[in-house]
């Protein structure tokens, strides 16, 4: 029998979880398993309780992309009641999705991941974080601190409050957009735009200097799935479920999201809370497919805005099909800010956003009803059952991490055989098998809870007793 | 004057309490001088340092980890600050005390799944019957309600606490929001 290794808690993450790594007789990385150790129930715990209080209840899951429960729940609240809403709340909603998609992937690639790239993998890990990074490279810190603040500003001033904001209704929004907030709005966008673009130019001269990380960071084929809007854009509010494979072709297309049941399966392993959701026509574990902003990118043909498509066409010409190393998961977070921002330009720019009716009511139509939208990590469902007093009966909740959670597992397993000497022990060796977990950025709080009172303390025993290798991350 | 110590721990909250501290945004690098963030789900720290003299907690106590971890902090840190809604009263993770963990689980991972349902263990921590509050398992010495606590508030709690004060929270932030 072999030995383990635990890296526990896994930092730098949203979220808290661990690492085990099973080794074989030759000291060989065998197995590589993803904990995720929190088990809310809010699947649960929302029975009995009236639909309306769903979206506030619900974003609640989440700190760090409340705005894509809101939404998804709100959503599903709509379809209860069987309406559309008002042509500027969508408009509203969307740039919320935006806004939103800007801080969390500002937060992930600033205040999480750079430390790696900025003061190297195997840098001392008290200096690898976003004061480390302000102090050395205080262009590109600053810069990404003020990329958050900005998704954040709108949020705020479109809902009220940065975290958990009301405003978004079954129905629509509670209050249009004045003229003077847009206009406020607007004067910020050039200011971030130029920020997005130089960490841009920067990250990707960085690349060179991260080929064995690209080239063994979870890149294998798999299929890629996430919304498309009816003009062949990456949906983030809107659009229908396409599936691509490594090579680039559709593999299934306008997928209703309401259908999800009918192609998507969710298994359930042993050693972790988050389960596992698969492609249901390929089974059990070949479903595997990605979502986020590697699979968007990887989804469509075209970006849609003028900068970003720049960017777009440059990141595709990274391989002859499909990107397959989900180091490249950075990459595309760089690029989908520009584009969020140039998209939220458009809709400011859109004279329909500053319309008076922004909400329409209606009363309970429906007893089921699914919402759906791409969260910053892939895409959310929310899915409800009320009685016709409009209590709810039973939800089920997919959740944007959950789905990666095939390609993370399978992910660390690579990256640890490549990088895990198990004769030599190094620190910035499990660093780079934890960073394979940060280009995922995956947000545990959605599905996962804090664990970590034992600490990385790796022992390596031979097997007639003989401590080989010893090594401990203290503070 | 030396700098203080300064940890950030999750327990079962949604991190919306510690994007509200990173709501900060430059602030946070402006107080950064005054304090040493030796623990926290930003750094790399893999261990709870000994002495620690600002800890600022998140979230509900639900598991048998959430417990222990509780109960060393509380021996390790000088204050204990229960911040936001969940630490302080239970929130949204104790809705879950209307319903026995084995319905939770049974509704998560045998009715809501399709493939070899069941439950869970493996290295797993184990869900509590009750979730509770903070100070219903350690003395809290400050406690910031909100829901998350805003940016603003945050920041006069620790610019206090750093300067060796204790906060006026009443003036400061309420439940829920
Ligand atoms: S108090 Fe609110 S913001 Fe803070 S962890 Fe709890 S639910 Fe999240």
């Amino acid at each position: 029998m072999g030995k383990t290794i635990t890296i526990d808690p896994i930092t730098r993450i949203e979220g808290h979880a661990k690492i085990t790594l099973q080794l074989d007789d030759q000291g060989e990385v065998s197995e590589a398993y993803f904990h995720t150790t929190q088990l809310r129930g809010f699947e649960k715990f929302v029975e009995g309780r009236p639909y309306y209080e769903m979206p506030y209840l619900m974003e609640r899951i989440c700190g760090i992309c409340p705005v894509s429960h809101l939404l998804a729940s709100a959503k599903a609240c709509d379809a209860l009641l069987a309406m559309k809403v008002p042509p500027a709340a969508g408009k509203l909603r969307r740039i919320l999705e935006l806004a939103q998609l800007i801080q969390s992937h500002a937060l992930s690639f600033f205040y999480l991941s750079s430390p790696d790239f900025l003061m190297g993998m195997d840098a001392d890990p008290k200096e690898r974080n976003i004061f480390g990074v302000v102090a050395k490279h205080p262009e590109l810190g600053h810069g990404g601190i003020r990329l958050r603040q900005f998704g954040q500003q709108v949020i705020e001033t479109l809902a009220g409050k940065r975290v958990h904001p009301g405003w978004v209704v079954p129905g629509g929004v509670n209050e249009p957009l004045s003229v003077e907030k847009r206009d406020k709005l607007l004067a910020d966008i050039p200011e971030v735009i130029e920020i997005a673009q130089k960490a841009l130019t920067w990250f990707k001269r960085e690349l060179e200097s991260f080929r064995e990380e690209i080239r063994t960071f979870a890149n294998f084929p798999s299929l890629f799935m996430g919304l498309v809007t009816v003009d062949e854009r990456a949906g983030f509010y809107e659009g229908k479920i396409r599936f691509t494979d490594s090579l680039g072709n559709i593999v299934a297309d306008k997928l209703e999201a309401a259908q999800y049941q009918e192609y998507l399966g969710e298994a359930v392993e042993p050693f972790t809370f988050m389960k596992f959701p698969y492609y249901k026509p390929l089974g059990y574990p070949d479903g595997i497919y990605r979502v986020g902003p590697l699979a968007r990118l990887n989804l469509v043909d075209n970006c849609g805005t003028p900068l970003a498509q720049q960017e777009w066409v440059e990141f595709r010409s990274l391989e002859r099909n499909a990107v397959l190393s989900s180091f490249h998961y950075h990459y595309a977070r760089l690029i989908e800010i520009l584009f969020a921002i140039e998209h939220i330009q458009e809709y400011l720019l859109d004279p329909i956003i500053t319309k008076k009716q922004a909400r329409y009511t209606a009363s309970l139509n429906n007893l089921e009803g699914v919402g759906c939208c791409e969260a910053p990590r892939g895409t959310l469902i929310h899915h409800y059952r009320v009685d016709e007093q409009g209590l709810i009966t039973w939800a089920n909740l997919i959740i944007a991490t959950g789905h990666n959670n095939l390609a993370m597992n399978r992910g660390i397993l690579q990256a640890a055989r490549h990088f895990v000497r198990s004769d030599k022990l190094t620190e910035g060796m499990l660093n780079r098998v934890e960073a394979v977990i940060r280009a995922f950025d995956p947000c545990l709080s959605c599905s996962t809870h804090a664990d970590g009172h034992m600490p990385l303390h790796l022992r390596l025993v031979s097997p007639d007793g003989k401590l080989l290798d010893e090594l401990r991350r203290t503070p | 004057m030396s700098k203080a110590t300064l940890a950030t721990i999750w327990l079962d909250g949604c991190s919306g309490c510690h994007m509200s501290l990173l709501d900060m945004d430059e602030r946070l690098i402006e107080l950064s001088p005054q304090f040493e963030l030796v623990y926290s789900p930003l750094v790399d720290a893999k261990v709870l340092p000994r002495n620690v003299d600002v800890a600022l907690v998140e979230g509900s106590v639900s598991s048998d980890e959430d417990e222990h971890k509780i109960r060393l902090i509380r021996s390790r840190a000088r204050i204990l600050v229960s911040l936001g809604d969940c630490a302080v009263t239970g929130n949204v993770p104790a809705m879950r005390n209307s319903f026995p963990v084995d319905a939770l689980l049974h509704r998560v991972y045998i009715e809501n799944a399709t493939l070899q349902q069941q439950v869970p263990t493996e290295r797993l921590p184990v869900l509590l019957k009750r979730v509770r509050p903070v100070h219903e398992v350690v003395t809290v010495d400050v406690f910031v309600p909100g829901c998350p606590p805003s940016a603003d508030t945050i920041y006069s709690v620790l610019k206090e606490l750093l300067a060796g004060r204790v906060p006026d929270i009443a003036a400061l932030s309420r439940f829920g929001i």
